[in-house]
């Protein structure tokens, strides 16, 4: 900070004066800020990490405590916080249970709304391959409209058990997770949209698809891993 | 995020429109739009310190991410941004004097539209890449101009009609931009 | 120098409502807007921005004797940005779910125009009581303006105010008013009302002015 002031004075005619009340304002600037960086960083870490886990709670309803991980491009996965994380990790949850037990695996997706990018989570289980619930993480559609995909309970009932299957190599989903027209969903890998708001459902299944199609074929393989590491 | 550079710059221009949906640069927005003669001029005088403010707060923003220096990101990038205004304010005083009179005022103001900061900030917030961060404030700043020329060419027909005295000046150009806005509206979903 | 109270009112009461700086100066408009959609967004965002303003003209008005004129305004924008940092980790600190609401909008306090303004009109030529009072003032302007739209905008586009129903489950809101468009209008509606009020005052005056 300091340098890019004194810059800023260099282009204007440089004296002692200005440089000096620079030098003064930032080093108090720096205090102020550093002092209000420190005092606030607890409570800021504490609230980010209940927003966490509320979020995966909501996904997870069995969930009581949960650990981050990164997937790694080549496969395979680390937990958070173990050395820099590589570029093109994807980071997502482990959720355990009470016993601690793993209760599945939450991950962030997103894809074009309607207004904006809708961010959202949802919940992996693992034992029935299965998407099992999905949460908000933003968005900006249009209220009355786009926002239905939060109450509408027929929308929601898609993912109480939405196939989300590995294909036989491992390698991606046996089929696209896919949201279709409102009332003609045949599939459990289908998602049946919301009537009037068929763009916003769509970006739902869009946002599943693609998170999962990157992230599962990483980590089923070595689900081992997760469940020791409690 | 795996947006196309396309989609994003359909997205700042159109249906995410700077001004009209972000509410981004209003100031000059409602000050500069009475004419299109500084209005259009004023436009790629904002685009382009976009364009500068998005590349020097990329390359900051590497910087500050190496040294977990975080906190002093929003600082940095205003006086980048001060900086930056500066420079074009030189360069148009030497090559274009006649456009550097007319912007006049508004040049300097530039520093304190928020247009050019929340370009900055916005790429941050969504990690946008190098090429998607050009490509956004490029959209931004296309955005931004397009709003202003069309506000001023109501505005100039405005001048010839029967407005009720009650209701001219900002009130009057308030509704204008309202109705602006709404159509802008319909182009949400473009580009999805 | 000595300020004695009724002038320290008089300062006060200037930026609530003669120079209020959303209805009468027109500044500040990007905020304004923006987060308006509710009135505890509204209300978040205006004291927001007071807690900047009373400590940037305060801090402004202190070093005012030690500041060369050249490099004024690069001082002036890094007082401004370190107090908004602070307030942007302070929210965070609160409230998350706010914090996301408010949206980079935080940050933007920065280029907001009333608190250069004010810096550069009134703290950087006033000791720092009245400065931070007139501050204040303004601050407390501004977060009336934006109320006034929020809570219009809030009972209008989704009937409720302060989250509290106020209709019952048969309003229907008017989706439009919580939408970019309402903000402008909403805006543009009291600007209207505000411009209504002062012809009508004119008009009085001058009807008295015959009458004797």
């Amino acid at each position: 900070m300091n340098a890019d002031l004194h810059q800023l004075a260099a282009q204007s005619t440089p004296t002692a004066a200005m440089i000096k009340t620079l030098g003064l304002v930032s080093a108090i600037c720096g205090l102020i800020i550093v002092g209000a960086y420190q005092l606030t960083f607890d409570a800021v870490a504490d609230n980010k990490r209940i927003a966490t886990e509320r979020a995966v709670f909501k996904v997870l309803p069995a969930a009581k405590s949960i650990a981050e991980f990164v997937a790694l491009p080549a496969g395979g996965m680390e937990k958070i916080g173990t050395g820099e994380t590589p570029a093109g990790a994807v980071k997502f949850f482990a959720a355990y249970d009470g016993d601690g037990k793993l209760a599945g695996i939450a991950a962030e997706g997103g894809a074009k709304g309607y207004a904006d990018t809708v961010r959202i989570m949802f919940g992996y289980q693992p034992e029935c391959q299965c998407v099992v619930g999905i949460g908000v993480v933003s968005m900006r559609e249009t209220p009355g409209i786009g926002d239905k995909i939060l109450t509408d309970k027929d929308f929601l009932a898609n993912f109480t058990e939405l196939d989300a299957k590995l294909n036989a190599e491992l390698k991606a989903l046996a089929n696209e997770v896919k949201t279709v027209k409102h009332g003609s969903k045949t599939n459990p890998w289908q998602i049946d949209a919301i009537s009037g708001a068929t763009i916003t459902s769509r970006a739902v299944g869009k946002a599943i698809n693609d998170s999962a199609q990157v992230l599962l074929p990483k980590i089923v393989p070595a689900l081992e891993q997760l469940k020791a590491k409690s | 995020m795996s947006e196309t550079a396309f989609q994003i710059f359909v997205n700042a221009l159109l249906a995410n429109n700077f001004v009209l949906a972000m509410f981004l640069g209003l100031c000059p927005f409602l000050g500069v739009s009475g004419k299109l003669d500084t209005a259009f001029p004023m436009g790629v005088a904002t685009t382009f310190v976009m364009l500068v403010a998005s590349l020097c707060a990329y390359g900051l923003n590497l910087l500050l991410s190496a040294f977990h220096l975080e906190f002093l990101r929003l600082i940095s990038y205003i006086v980048i941004i001060a900086s930056a205004v500066q420079l074009v304010e030189m360069v148009l005083k030497k090559y274009s004097p006649a456009l550097f009179r007319a912007l006049g005022i508004y040049l300097p103001l530039i520093t304190t539209n928020c247009a050019v900061l929340g370009v900055a900030l916005f790429q941050t917030a969504r990690e946008y890449n190098f090429l998607q961060s050009m490509v956004f404030s490029l959209g931004g700043g296309a955005g931004f101009t397009l709003a202003l020329v069309l506000m001023a060419s109501v505005r100039e027909r405005l001048q010839l009609s029967n407005v009720p005295e009650v209701a001219q000046g900002t009130a009057l150009s308030l509704m204008l931009a309202g109705i602006l806005s709404l159509s802008f509206m319909g182009f949400a979903g473009l580009g999805g | 120098m000595n300020v004695t109270t009724t002038r320290g009112w008089d300062e006060f009461m200037e930026g609530i409502w003669k120079q209020n700086p959303t209805f009468v100066m027109i500044l500040g408009m990007c905020p304004t807007l923006a987060v308006t959609v509710s009135a505890v967004n509204a209300l978040s965002m205006g004291i927001s921005t007071a807690l900047v303003l009373i400590a940037s003209c305060g801090l402004v008005s202190m070093m005012r004797n030690v500041t060369p004129k050249e490099v004024r305004i690069a001082v002036y924008i890094v007082i401004i940005a370190t107090f908004v940092t602070a307030v942007d980790y302070a929210i965070q600190a609160i409230s998350l779910a706010l914090y996301d609401a408010l949206g980079a909008f935080i940050q933007l306090i920065v280029v907001n125009c009333i608190i250069l303004g004010r810096a550069e009109a009134h703290a950087a030529k006033n000791p720092p009581i009245p400065a931070m009072v007139n501050a204040a003032g303004m601050g407390a302007g501004f977060t009336i303006g934006l109320l006034s739209l929020g809570v219009v905008r809030e009972i209008l586009g989704a009937g409720t105010l302060f989250g509290v129903s106020l209709f019952g489950a048969s309003f229907q809101p008017w989706v439009i008013m919580v939408l970019p468009p309402g903000g402008f209008f909403v805006l543009g509606s009291w600007l209207l009302f505000f411009a209504w009020l002062e012809r009508r005052k004119q008009r009085k005056l001058a009807e008295t002015a015959e009458n004797v």
